[in-house]
């Protein structure tokens, strides 16, 4: 069982890191991209700019921390 | 052209990591001896190399879209944390990685710990050089399986996994000290920037979107990360020079070895 737990915490750190903002708002990203592409819109626009918005929530979030 | 692209990102991602793992093995091997630290860097390699030989030839057997979107989203992930953390340094919020000082700290814990010589093996310079390299090898396995996205991707990011371990072996070998000359933090920049290019080229083709002008659009997304990026630094390297702005995140107090 303590290994489990071991190697369950290893892949949260590995795959999800520091911020688990980043790892849900992809998640949100691909069914925003998959439900615009099933209706034949335009999806390809998402990503990047999720990416990128994902990026300075994170930075906002832990400078946040130390700007106080 | 984006097979260039995904040979250097590969090739400069393994190097970065290797380079890490290599400090790891120096400091053991230079304080209690190299015999006991190269059996722990074999023992890694043998189990990083069969995670790869079960790992691989299932992930062929994967849809090249449902494939797409694992590998996209692993590779953004780790993307967007390393680029993270390399805007972080590049603004001051984060103490910069430093391999003389990570292997002067190994050497110090390396001479204090206990030394448990059973079965001819010292016990604590098996277990530090594996974990060392196991974990940072790890890390090297899944960028060289997130190529995957690509048909015949694997093949070239384990040909630049592998020009980058020799090239590191052999610096290591030469100069018997850490690499510290390596500009560690910029190349760890260009790392994050490129996985999140790859991540989201992926990740978006992965999920049925379709990219105007194809591979092509790699370049732009590319461009548009760095700016960002380059963008951030410039706007936190300004926040934090205001009065109000506090000291620099410790090294240590956020996980992970990116």
């Amino acid at each position: 069982m303590r290994y489990l737990v071991t190697f369950a915490r290893f892949c949260w750190e590995f795959i999800v890191g520091d911020d688990w903002i980043v790892a849900a708002g992809i998640v949100i990203a691909f069914g925003a991209t998959g439900l615009l592409a099933h209706h034949h819109m335009a999806a390809w626009w998402v990503m990047p700019s999720a990416a990128l918005l994902l990026l300075g929530i994170s930075l906002w979030r832990a400078t946040r921390r130390t700007s106080r | 052209m984006s097979i260039t692209f995904l040979f250097l990102a590969a090739f400069v991602a393994c190097a970065v990591e290797m380079v890490e793992a290599l400090t790891i093995v120096l400091a053991v091997g230079t304080t209690r001896g190299w015999r006991s630290a190269l059996i722990g860097t074999a023992a890694a390699a043998l189990s990083l190399a069969m995670i790869i030989a079960v790992l691989g030839p299932a992930l062929t057997r994967v849809p090249i879209n449902d494939l797409r979107l694992l590998v996209g989203g692993l590779l953004l992930a780790f993307g967007l944390q390393w680029l993270r953390k390399a805007i972080l340094r590049a603004s001051g919020y984060k103490a910069l990685h430093d391999e003389e000082t990570i292997f002067a700290n190994e050497i110090e814990h390396a001479r204090t710990a206990a030394g448990g010589v059973r079965g001819g093996l010292d016990w604590y310079s098996f277990t530090l050089s594996f974990k060392g390299v196991f974990l940072e090898g790890l890390e090297v396995a899944f960028i060289v399986l997130s190529f995957s996205g690509r048909r015949g991707g694997v093949a070239v990011a384990a040909m630049a996994a592998a020009l980058a371990l020799l090239i590191v072996l052999a610096a290591g070998v030469l100069v018997r000290a850490p690499l510290a000359r390596v500009p560690e933090n910029t190349l760890k920049f260009a790392v994050g920037a490129m996985l999140t290019t790859f991540g989201v080229f992926w990740a978006a083709e992965g999920a049925g979107a379709s990219w105007p002008g194809g591979d092509t659009a790699l370049l732009a997304i590319l461009a548009l990360n760095l700016l960002a990026s380059l963008t951030l630094v410039y706007v936190l390297r300004r926040r934090r020079a205001l009065p109000s702005s506090a000291s620099v995140i410790a090294a240590g107090t956020e996980g992970g070895q990116h």
